[in-house]
């Protein structure tokens, strides 16, 4: 989209020179200056510059911690607190850190939720959804390696829990378990290469978020209507429109995440990785950060053994299969409509799996008695079938409401009834008609 | 393979290319195969972690109805010196009543029935109990004399075993392991 009718034209004879050699800044250009984006994106598609963002605040404050930070099982839990009272806003980065972490996973969840209401993964888009699913894994790896650093309890048994999940393969599992700690438990080898895991992995994030953005901008962007862009007037450029619009998000988002950094730091961890890692004691109930709780919550769903798949090994491919389900929905969802915007049975569906995702992450932070695992595993049921049984077969029986002919008009046929605002240049919101 | 395959395939008789292609792309890989092992084999436990695996304990103060637990090759095992009640409890129990069925000891075959004896000490020794007091669910440490059966609770999701370490109920598949041992009756213990 941006290659092929590039629009920029170096000035100085110094960027003429440049463009001739390594045409970076020409690339810069029609990639964040005068890409075209539909007119009417809302704020749902702002996540995506947030998580660059958000990237990028992680590895800073994580380059810096690690200049402070001291992998060995007797000096990490000390480190990590020498760094919140000695080092000269330690706490500061420390804080960031941790709470990026959280709002990372926010800002990827709400990314995701808009690709599965506009349809971002239908065709031409698979790669670039694939590629978004590989992002969000290693994410999930470099978080749980990041939350073992500090040392505490919940670290050293989230750690044990986790690795636990491996032991559950028939015949290889103990051997890839020893494979990934490095010994019979969790210990000191299992605290250094997780630590060089985690310095690792972020830069692998960047390097498929280069890919990603790579196949963004071969497609072009899906908007709320979800027809393809025919024509210029469906388009403007990313820059002024789309920048100004991304900073706005932005600030709010920022907003949020400074009030927890500066008023409530703690709020979103547990107490317990307060308490220096026990081998010896296991905390009273083990619970993970909140953005694994619904895969959590669908580990434990499994209490009953499936044939000769026993309940662990039950729950553990279970909550594999949560993930690697979204790997393939591009070709689950049989529907030709690409938004939800049209699709009225479709909509309701998604909601409900909003609410299901959320409800699962409560059943997560519940100690698993009685009535929270038979809520669990009706949760974990419903998140199967809305992948597995509505998306293929709703795209056969739904009725569709009428597509608007374009991306114009579906803006204007809105304007209509606001009469009087200029129809120039600001993005729309999205067409709800 | 070589671009002259590509437009007259069948036709050609292989040639010196083709073979020298064909034995370069296979040392190739078994190189980068060979070279990879020694990657994913410095994961495995090292050296020193595999030479700490055995320790001797006193247990010449271990009184009926008392613990010790100690520290082997990183987790928590439990040295026991078992009262009668506990140990004619676990003999009252029938292995069909029995979650798992299998003793899990590391002294025995590994097909050995769960039997009371055969996950104590042995014939003659059966109030002493040795046992890695690891949930088999996911690597919690269970509560000794805790839970229905006055044997083992495991606090993290819940499972419960009787007082020969054999679980009853929850979501642990397995009995809790017994580790390679050498135990001479109120003098010492060698676990590994
Ligand atoms: C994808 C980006 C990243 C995520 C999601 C992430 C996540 C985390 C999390 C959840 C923690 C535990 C925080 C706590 O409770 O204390 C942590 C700790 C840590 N991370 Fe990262 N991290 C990322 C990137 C990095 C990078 C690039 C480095 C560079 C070396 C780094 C270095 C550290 C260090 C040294 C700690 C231990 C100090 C501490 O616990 O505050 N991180 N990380
Ligand atoms: S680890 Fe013991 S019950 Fe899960």
């Amino acid at each position: 989209m941006s290659g092929d009718h590039s629009t920029y034209a170096p000035r100085s004879g110094f960027t003429k020179w440049i463009d001739t050699r390594l045409p970076l800044p020409r690339l810069m250009h029609d990639s964040f200056v005068s890409y075209p984006v539909p007119r009417n994106l809302n704020y749902a598609y702002t996540f995506g510059g947030i998580l660059s963002i958000m990237l990028g605040l992680q590895m800073l404050t994580g380059i810096v911690l690690a200049m402070h930070y001291v992998a060995s099982t007797d000096q990490a839990f000390t480190s990590v607190e020498f760094i919140m009272r000695d080092v000269n806003y330690g706490w500061l980065l420390r804080y960031l850190h941790a709470n990026g972490a959280s709002f990372f996973f926010l800002a990827v969840y709400l990314h995701i939720a808009r690709g599965l209401y506009y349809g971002s993964y239908k065709a031409p888009r698979e790669l670039l959804w694939i590629l978004g699913v590989v992002i969000l894994f290693l994410m999930m790896g470099t978080a749980f390696m990041g939350y073992v650093l500090p040392w505490g309890q919940m670290s050293f048994w989230g750690a044990t829990v986790i690795t636990g999940f491996f032991s559950a393969f028939p015949a290889v599992g103990d051997w890839i378990q020893r494979l990934l700690i490095g010994g019979f438990a969790v210990g000191q080898p299992t605290l250094n290469r997780f630590y060089s895991l985690h310095y690792l992995l972020p830069f692998m994030i960047a390097g498929v978020v280069i890919l990603h953005i790579w196949a963004l901008h071969v497609t072009g962007q899906t908007n709320p209507t979800g027809v393809d862009i025919r024509k210029k007037t469906d388009t403007i450029p990313f820059t002024p429109y789309a920048t100004i619009k991304d900073a706005l998000g932005m600030s709010v988002f920022f907003l949020v995440f400074a009030y927890f950094v500066f008023y409530m730091p703690n709020y979103l961890g547990h107490a317990d990785n307060y308490i220096e890692a026990n081998s010896l004691k296991t905390p009273a109930e083990i619970v993970p950060e909140w953005y694994f709780l619904p895969f959590y919550a669908m580990l434990r769903a499994i209490t009953f053994n499936l044939g000769p798949i026993n309940s662990k090994l039950g729950g553990v491919l279970t909550m594999f299969a949560s993930i690697l389900v979204l790997f393939v929905v591009p070709w689950l969802d049989t529907s030709k409509v690409r938004s939800a915007v049209y699709r009225p049975v479709y909509k309701v569906c998604f909601w409900l799996f909003i609410v299901d995702c959320l409800l699962l992450g409560w059943c997560g932070s519940q100690p698993p008695q009685g009535a929270i695992v038979l809520t669990a595993q009706l949760g974990t049921l419903y998140y199967f079938g809305f992948f597995l049984i509505i998306m293929p077969l709703l795209g056969l029986v739904e009725k569709p409401r009428r597509l608007p002919n374009s991306i114009t008009e579906a803006v204007l046929s809105r304007r209509q009834t606001s009469a009087g605002r200029p129809a120039g240049a600001t993005a729309a919101p999205e067409d709800r008609g | 393979m070589s671009e002259h395959e590509t437009t007259a395939d069948s036709e050609h008789e292989p040639n010196r290319r083709d073979f020298l292609y064909l034995a370069t792309g296979m040392a190739g890989v078994v190189g980068a195969a060979s070279l990879a092992w020694p990657f994913i084999d410095q994961m495995r436990p090292d050296a020193s972690t595999l030479a700490a695996a055995s320790i001797e304990v006193d247990i010449s103060s271990l009184e009926k109805g008392s613990t010790l637990q100690v520290k082997w090759r990183g987790k928590p095992v439990t040295i026991r010196n078992r009262t009668d009640k506990e140990v004619q409890e676990a003999k009252d129990v029938q292995l069909s009543d029995l979650k798992d069925p299998v003793a899990r000891n590391a002294n025995l075959d590994a097909n050995a029935d769960a039997t009371d004896i055969n996950r104590s000490a042995g014939k003659g020794k059966e109030n002493w109990f040795v046992m890695i007091q690891v949930c088999t669910h996911l690597g919690c440490i269970p509560l000794g004399e805790q839970g229905e059966f006055g044997g083992w609770f495991c606090p993290c999701h819940g499972s419960v075993y009787d007082t020969a370490g054999r679980i009853r109920h929850g979501p642990a598949p397995y009995n809790m392991e017994l580790p390679p041992f050498d135990l001479t009756p109120g003098k010492t213990v060698r676990i590994g």
